[in-house]
């Protein structure tokens, strides 16, 4: 078989949905870790977001870090585009629509949204692409001096961006839907990927429960602790 | 158990031929006895059409015992009604009350196209068992059946996939119009016997070829399948045949 | 003059002798050679995939969306096969007799040997297959016992064996699609078979999708189109399954053999009401554990648990104390009706007998609460554990029931009543399975050959894959060896001409006719008269009835069916009309041949000929033939005999006292 036929088949592009999206997933453990380190101010007085400033420098001057974020970026579109290609190409599949559905007698309704709650995900996306991430990699921002060394005063970038309400919102709309998403998605991937052995089955469920709980949970404190200057 | 009569609103998808856009029509039923079956219902609302000059209903139906897949409709937004595993033909009248709208459609999917008011044609489903869903054995080629020991387990397993009566009921409830549950039925029938195994590679990238050419979606894994399934086929023969699709597609050397 | 071609020499060597001999058609004339093949049940599904894995050019027909629809699929218990890998005495022989002496000698001998040779064959071939039969925890294949016989001989996939086997021939029959060697033709019904210089060449068939007719040339035409229990209106078959194939070839020449062998299968659920459909059986197992009642007193209204112990009577233990209520399905299901007829039926429609778990639950409970240790159980506890086992046994027959009828079986006692579930009758075949029109074969419940006048449980499905697997494929060579000059026909052919014009001309007539009644309704009357007066006990005086019942129906049909839609088009309606008019001659014919048989035998059971304590008495002397029928005119049939000579089995009377 040839490589074309196979990720251009119903299953191969599936299997890129649930390899991107577990990429994904580990790399949301990586974000939320990092982005944790706003907290440090919680437990030391005198961080004032030293910490993460710091693990944000070493993620966006490490060259591993940097050669990573090029596979993610990579994940994040094969993600996106194979994502909306199956949903269109999905949806065009059955013709006339019921009259009376199904609806949520037989699955649940997040399953069902995936491409609806992806592009809420996606233009969230955008919004936070450019918030934090093209100023930070391209177009440059405010520093700070730690150790001697300048680096990128994220931290306070947080700080202000969070001042505004609809920002938060937005940002703790975009963490519900991340969270409906993984919640379907994490043990979707690994159902695509071909576990069937229902002794790990339950716990992939259960992993996927609490990471789409968790991992969304400590990304929206972030603003809404921000915003209330909980932390800072 | 108590039994009783009801009148009924039934909504009714009729449609000439293909070609025919088609509509709803309401009729009014009266006098249903709860322990008719429901497509004995039909029975009497099509005698009463007959009699009273204008086209019965066509649908598919033959064994009306559950067992030959034949009978397909999508009856109150849900294949085959609203018992658990049953066929619609086994559905009976007991499951309404005096006085309820039911709105019966058919399938509907683009690779399932309607051939005259409620049935539609499966013949795709033939097709992809054409594409592999069978062992390539001739008659007369055959061992003895206990030179090859199955280990219980998976002769069970086996069984309960081959179960499936290819109604088409997995493709009328799936958001996504596909037929996985139905393929991976197949897949997993024959890749858990020893018997299998020879073609095994070759059936599931064939079969799912052909799925794909038939024009139906692809799975992702909502579970509707499973719930409307009258023989309650279980979803997780698509995560086998996930597994034995990638593994086949990414060790086959051709 | 009938010739059965039965091969000469002894019993147990004149399948092999015949295949040693029988002429070949090699390889590149095969793919020359056209075969039709009508029905894709376990007989056609199975002869369509091996005929076309010869090489031979098959077409294959049938009435649903897909050739996996068959009624096959609907059997539920399961194969037979003379395996004797249970260890426990079971041959070719003892499967042999078995079949004679349950067909009540009425079966030929020579194809019910060759049948039980091939048992074995077929249940190798399902396996390579990919039939998932019940194993056993060593992986093996696992047996039961089935309808009372002494051996475990019966194979089976849970409760649904027929489908499985049915599945297993379809993959085949794709098989053959796929690599061009079969063409499939399904959503097609065949109206007329050709034939051309006294020899079958094709047939007419109706696309049921776009109502054309089709003219298909074949060198030789298989007809595997199931039995046609459906004259009776409610029968445990499919709404689709009917005569119509074979009766158009008996029209064209071939003998109906024994039309009056029906098979009444006594543990179906009952009729509810006049808006039945269909019927539905439950797999005869459930007699194993169940015992039969009806209440002592005539017409009691009370519900079964209002009924004491002591004024229930357990009528097959009091009649038949040997064998109580494992007695055979012809001597249950009359047992039935007897007692229903004389005022002691339950349910609403007082045609219907309980059938009991209350015992079997008590006694599995006791036995569980032993094995639990459990002394001085409460009734509670002994219920629980009963249930526990009865469920583990048969929950999937008690789920059924519930599904239809409402009521928990586990409660209450069922309600079960006898129905048509078999046609041991068919058209008449020889040796090679060829009906008296060359050419012309009928494999399967289609023909009559190997049941005799009844047929054993788990049966069926043997022979319709012992026809189409391991008969035919030999058998038709034979013919066609001689064929193999005889170019494809043309279908301008004025045989197809004709028989096409024929076929036209009774849909026209049929849908011109314009009528006041339904199709359905004439369908009902004729049912109720075949079962009133040709069902489980038939005399002189109801079948004399019957037939002018019938001609007069027959009449009135052709004056005032309506029949709605139109010709060129998908029309059920239309297409039902056709099987019906089929239907109703053919009542006819089976009410002439059970007038004809003076005897009791099997399945057919002669009100005047039964012994004082009310069996069956069968009369060897002078109905120890087979009944072939041809049809000389309207209403006109000649009755040609095929004596049966029993050299082996010598025939005895079946006691169950």
């Amino acid at each position: 078989m040839k490589w074309s036929e196979f990720f251009t088949s119903s299953v191969g592009k599936k299997f890129i949905m649930g390899l991107t999206g577990i990429t994904l997933i580990l790399f949301l453990v990586v974000h939320a870790g990092l982005n944790a380190c706003i907290f440090a101010t919680l437990l030391d007085e005198n961080d004032h977001g030293e910490m993460f400033n710091k693990a944000a420098h070493f993620m966006g001057s490490n060259v591993i870090p940097r050669l990573l974020e090029i596979g993610l970026f990579l994940g994040i579109f094969l993600h996106i585009i194979q994502g909306l290609v199956l949903e269109f190409q999905n949806r065009s599949k059955r013709g006339i629509s019921y009259k009376v559905n199904y609806g949520n007698r037989g699955s649940k309704w997040y399953s069902r949204s995936m491409g609806l709650l992806g592009t809420i995900l996606l233009i969230f996306l955008i919004l936070h692409w450019v918030q934090f991430w093209i100023p930070s990699r391209f177009t440059g921002m405010e520093e700070v001096t730690i150790d001697g060394k300048q680096v990128h005063d994220l931290f306070g970038l947080m700080k202000t961006t969070f001042e505004e309400p609809w920002v938060v919102l937005v940002y703790v709309l975009a963490c519900i839907s991340l969270a409906y998403h993984l919640l379907h998605g994490f043990q979707s991937a690994f159902r695509t990927l071909g576990l069937r052995s229902n002794r790990y089955l339950r716990i992939v469920k259960g992993l996927g429960i609490a990471f789409s709980i968790l991992i969304p949970l400590v990304f929206a404190l972030m603003p809404i602790s921000m915003h209330f200057h909980w932390v800072g | 158990m108590e039994h009783y009569t009801m009148n009924l609103n039934l909504q009714v998808w009729r449609q000439k031929n293909k070609q025919d856009k088609g509509h709803f029509d309401t009729y009014q039923v009266s006098n249903i006895s709860s322990e008719m079956s429901f497509l004995e219902m039909i029975d009497v609302l099509n005698e009463r059409l007959i009699r009273e000059g204008s086209d019965p209903i066509a649908f598919d139906h033959d064994c009306r015992e559950g067992i030959c897949g034949m009978c397909s409709m999508y009856i109150n937004g849900k294949p085959h009604g609203p018992w658990e595993g049953t066929t619609t033909c086994q559905l009976h009248m007991r499951a309404f009350r005096d006085g309820d709208t039911i709105v019966v459609e058919p399938w509907r999917a683009k690779a399932f196209p309607v051939i005259k008011d409620l049935m539609v044609d499966r013949s795709a489903f033939d097709r992809i068992i054409q594409s592999g869903g069978y062992i390539s054995v001739n008659t007369g080629n055959a061992v003895d059946g206990n030179s090859i020991p199955v280990e219980k387990e998976k002769a069970d397993a086996s069984f309960a996939a081959a179960m499936c009566i290819g109604c088409g009921a997995c493709v009328a409830a799936c958001k996504n119009s596909s037929a996985m549950l139905f393929v991976s039925a197949k897949v997993s029938h024959l890749a858990l016997l020893p018997q299998g195994s020879p073609e095994r590679k070759t059936r599931v990238l064939d079969m799912m070829a052909q799925m794909d050419k038939e024009g139906f979606g692809s799975c992702t894994n909502t579970g509707a399948c499973e719930a409307v399934c009258p023989k309650e086929i279980s979803i997780t023969n698509i995560a086998r045949l996930n597994a034995e699709y990638i593994s086949a597609g990414l060790t086959e050397d051709k | 003059m009938l010739n059965s071609k039965i091969p000469p020499g002894v019993l147990d060597q004149k399948w092999s002798d015949y295949k040693g001999h029988v002429k070949l058609v090699n390889p590149s004339n095969k793919r020359k050679l056209e075969i039709i093949i009508v029905g894709t049940g376990l007989a056609g599904a199975s002869a369509a995939a091996s005929l076309g894995e010869l090489g031979y050019k098959v077409k294959a027909f049938c009435f649903q969306d897909s050739p996996r629809r068959a009624h096959s699929i609907a059997a539920q218990g399961g194969i037979n096969a003379a395996k004797n890998y249970q260890n426990d005495g079971d041959s070719v022989f003892r499967l042999f007799y078995d079949t004679i002496k349950g067909g009540d000698y009425r079966a030929r001998e020579s194809n019910v040997h060759r049948l039980a040779e091939v048992s074995t064959n077929i249940i190798d071939q399902c396996v390579a297959q990919g039939v998932p039969f019940a194993r056993e925890y060593g992986g093996l294949l696992s047996n039961r016992s089935f309808g009372g016989t002494q051996v475990q001989r019966t194979f089976y996939a849970a409760g649904q064996t027929g489908q499985q086997l049915l599945i297993g021939a379809y993959q085949a029959l794709e098989r053959q699609v796929a690599l061009g060697n079969v063409k499939m033709y399904s959503r097609h019904e065949m109206l007329d078979v050709v034939v051309i210089d006294g020899k079958a060449r094709g047939i007419i068939a109706r696309n049921l999708v776009s109502g054309e007719l089709e003219r298909h040339f074949g060198h030789a035409v298989l007809l595997c189109t199931g039995g046609y229990g459906n004259v009776f209106y409610l029968s445990t078959n499919a709404m689709g399954s009917n005569v119509t194939a074979a009766w158009k070839a008996h029209k064209k020449g071939a003998y109906f053999g024994n039309p009056c062998f029906t098979q009444i299968h006594p543990t179906c659920i009952p009729v509810s009401g006049d808006h039945q459909s269909k019927l539905t059986l439950m797999s005869e197992s459930l007699r194993n554990d169940g015992r039969i009642w009806v209440p002592k007193k005539q017409h009691d209204t009370r519900k079964a648990n209002e009924i004491p112990e002591e004024e229930r009577d357990y009528y097959l233990e009091r009649r038949y104390p040997a064998f109580g209520n494992l007695v055979p399905r012809d001597v249950a299901s009359r047992a039935a009706k007897e007692r229903c007829d004389a005022g002691y039926g339950v349910g609403s429609s007082r045609q219907a007998v309980y059938l009991d778990y209350a015992s079997a639950i008590d006694r599995y409970g006791r036995i569980e609460c032993g094995k639990h240790g459990l002394e001085n159980p409460s009734a509670q506890e002994v219920r629980q554990h009963g249930v526990e086992v009865v469920k583990e046994k048969y929950g999937n027959l008690f789920d059924m029931y519930e599904k239809i009828t409402g009521e928990n079986p586990y409660e209450l006692p069922m309600r079960i009543y006898p129905a048509v579930h078999y046609t041991m009758g068919g058209l008449w075949v020889d040796y090679e399975l060829m009906t008296t029109v060359p050419g012309l074969y009928a494999l399967g419940e289609a023909n009559f050959s190997d049941h005799g006048a009844n047929r054993l449980g788990a049966s069926a499905l043997m022979q319709g894959l012992a026809d189409g697997y391991f008969v035919i494929p030999y058998t038709i060579g034979n013919y066609l060896a001689d064929e193999i000059r005889t170019a494809s026909i043309e279908t301008s052919h004025p045989a197809f001409e004709a028989a096409e014009k024929e076929v036209a001309d009774r849909i026209h007539t049929l849908k011109n006719i314009n009528g006041t009644q339904t199709v359905e309704s004439f369908h009902k009357r004729l049912g109720k008269i075949m079962w009133d007066k040709c069902g489980m006990a038939r005399n002189e005086e109801g079948l004399k009835t019957a037939i002018e019942e019938i001609r007069q129906l027959k009449a009135e049909f052709w004056r005032d069916v309506k029949v709605p839609g139109g010709i060129m088009e998908m029309n059920p309606e239309l297409d039902k009309a056709n099987r019906v008019a089929d239907f109703i001659e053919l009542g006819e014919l089976m009410c002439l041949d059970a007038l004809t048989r003076k005897e009791s035998c099997g399945g057919h059971f002669r009100e005047e000929m039964q012994t004082e304590e009310g069996e069956a008495k069968r009369d060897d002397e002078n109905f120890c033939f087979v009944s072939a029928w041809e049809l000389k005119g309207e209403g006109n049939w000649e009755l040609h005999k095929e004596p049966l000579v029993f050299e082996v089995a010598h025939p005895s009377q079946r006691s169950y006292k």
